[in-house]
């Protein structure tokens, strides 16, 4: 108890707490319908795109969200229309762009400031990554993203299960699937300073996954999801802080065991 | 009334025809069955009306007074694993373009109440699909399709992979729902039933080689054909 009043006793912890779980909303809700829709890997593509973008944005000194936003939504865009193209393999084309912009990402790093500990800081995330006007834009955009997912609901659960139904009944399937694009995009790019490039997909699947072990329809597996977000977003927080581990590693590491719990609660119960 | 005309419309992959100058009409009432072998084009055809693939030359089918089709897809296309419950994928029939919000209006829970109890599968409305049997996955699935148009269903080999039983309740269901004045139109192996049942048939092989009513459609070359390869017992 000491330890999280003395961590909320720090602005900048309580502004990080704020935004990332703002974000873990996001992400678990989104989450639910990426991992039911085979999308999980559009979510790590676009991590590694956001890599090289916040990359360029810190060499070229600028707002690092301002600049991997519009960047990260572009690479959205082309991944999703990518995958649908029958011509090119959809997650051979996720492939792609992501260790592109990976590779791109480090270069500009070993070109301005050296690999240092920065490196690992994006990679792997940092309880220390938001500056102020970072923190308000997250919160205002992790709002948008909520409301946008709450107006939608029920048609990114149609598409989801069933996309040619839905465009039967009249659903622009196609602007809805770019929509769900654009927010995990977002989702992606507010997330990553604190979880990391590498590990912010796992925000996005784990809750998800871990939902479905115990539950079985959409409205639950969504709500589960939520829940699960927050307790490992805060108690891989706590730990990230007690220990000085990465956070990203650390939040991800707490959803990795409730994974596991939940899959053996799954195993005892079917048996 | 005419609900759908289809005049001279074609369907390609990569420039290879897949169905050629298609020519018929779907009147109010009618129960049309669409017939032909394994990779005839009929999905394709499905997948046009739905608007979910562009014709050559991108014409476009003529709809009139129909704001949605009902469509009752293949079994296998829905996915066993998904979590859903029969309720929200009944209810998610009723969701029309243009129509914002978190919870679903009392008609569209009205709408959905109706048709599941139509189909005998109100009772277990809150359960998992993950838990039904193949034929409460078809009751759902139609009493989706109901919430979407209770004028127009497009339905696509629906009894695939039912028992014999299920099946002719299957059958009943469609035949009373199109009695009550729903149009259908099924996509069919069956072609005993569908000769049965429907009032029209609409017989395909890359091309169209029938359309017409199925008494006409007896009494063709086509049918013949077909039918002897098809060891249908014809009187």
């Amino acid at each position: 108890m000491y330890i999280i009043s003395e961590m909320f006793s720090y602005p900048f912890i309580v502004k990080a707490i704020i935004a990332g779980l703002l974000v873990s909303f996001c992400a678990s809700l989104l989450g639910v319908s990426l991992v039911l829709k085979r999308y999980s890997m559009i979510g790590d593509g676009l991590s590694h795109v956001g890599f090289g973008a916040l990359a360029l944005a810190t060499a070229l000194n600028l707002a690092p969200l301002q600049v991997s936003i519009p960047i990260v939504i572009i690479a959205a865009f082309f991944i999703l229309k990518m995958s649908e193209n029958s011509k090119i393999n959809g997650d051979a084309a996720v492939a792609l762009i992501s260790t592109g912009s990976l590779a791109f990402g480090v270069m500009v790093i070993s070109l301005s400031t050296g690999i240092n500990t920065d490196v690992c800081n994006y990679l792997f995330g940092t309880i220390l990554g938001l500056s102020n006007s970072d923190v308000y834009l997250s919160i205002v955009l992790s709002i948008v993203v909520l409301i946008t997912y709450a107006l939608t609901y029920h048609k990114l659960f149609a598409i989801t299960f069933d996309e040619n139904f839905a465009q039967g009944s009249g659903i622009k399937v196609s602007l809805y699937k770019m929509l769900l694009a654009i927010l995990t995009a977002l989702t992606v790019v507010l997330g990553m300073k604190t979880m990391g490039s590498l590990l912010i997909s796992s925000l996005l699947i784990f809750p998800a996954l871990s939902a479905m072990r115990l539950f079985s329809d959409f409205k639950s597996v969504s709500i589960a999801a939520l829940i699960i977000a927050v307790i490992c977003f805060i108690s891989g927080m706590i730990v990230s802080y007690v220990y000085a581990t990465p956070t990203g590693a650390s939040i991800s590491m707490a959803n990795v065991i409730v994974f596991l719990i939940f899959s053996l609660i799954k195993y005892i119960k079917s048996n | 009334m005419k609900l759908i005309s289809i005049n001279d419309i074609s369907y390609a992959y990569d420039d290879k025809i897949v169905l050629k100058n298609l020519n018929f009409e779907v009147y109010k009432g009618d129960y049309l069955c669409i017939i032909g072998s394994n990779g005839a084009g009929k999905s394709t055809l499905i997948k046009g009306i739905l608007g979910l693939k562009n014709s050559v030359d991108n014409k476009e089918i003529v709809f009139n007074n129909i704001k949605n089709i009902g469509y009752l897809a293949q079994k296998t296309s829905i996915k066993k694993d998904f979590p859903a419950s029969v309720n929200e994928v009944v209810l998610s029939g009723t969701l029309k373009r243009d129509v914002f919000g978190i919870f679903y209006s009392k008609k569209q829970k009205e709408i959905a109440k109706s048709n599941m109890q139509k189909l005998g599968i109100y009772d277990i409305r809150h359960k998992s699909i993950q838990t039904l049997s193949g034929g409460q996955i078809q009751r759902m699935l139609l009493g989706r399709a109901l919430c979407a148009s209770d004028e127009i269903l497009l339905l696509d080999e629906p009894v695939t992979g039912l028992d014999p039983i299920i099946t002719e309740e299957f059958y009943q269901l469609i035949k009373k729902l199109n009695q009550n004045g729903v149009t259908i139109i099924m996509v069919s192996h069956d072609i005993e039933c569908a000769i049965k049942y429907a009032n029209k048939i609409l017989h395909l092989q890359n091309e169209q080689l029938f359309f017409g009513t199925n008494k006409e459609y007896l009494e063709s070359d086509v049918a013949k054909e077909f039918l002897r390869g098809a060891h249908v017992h014809n009187k």
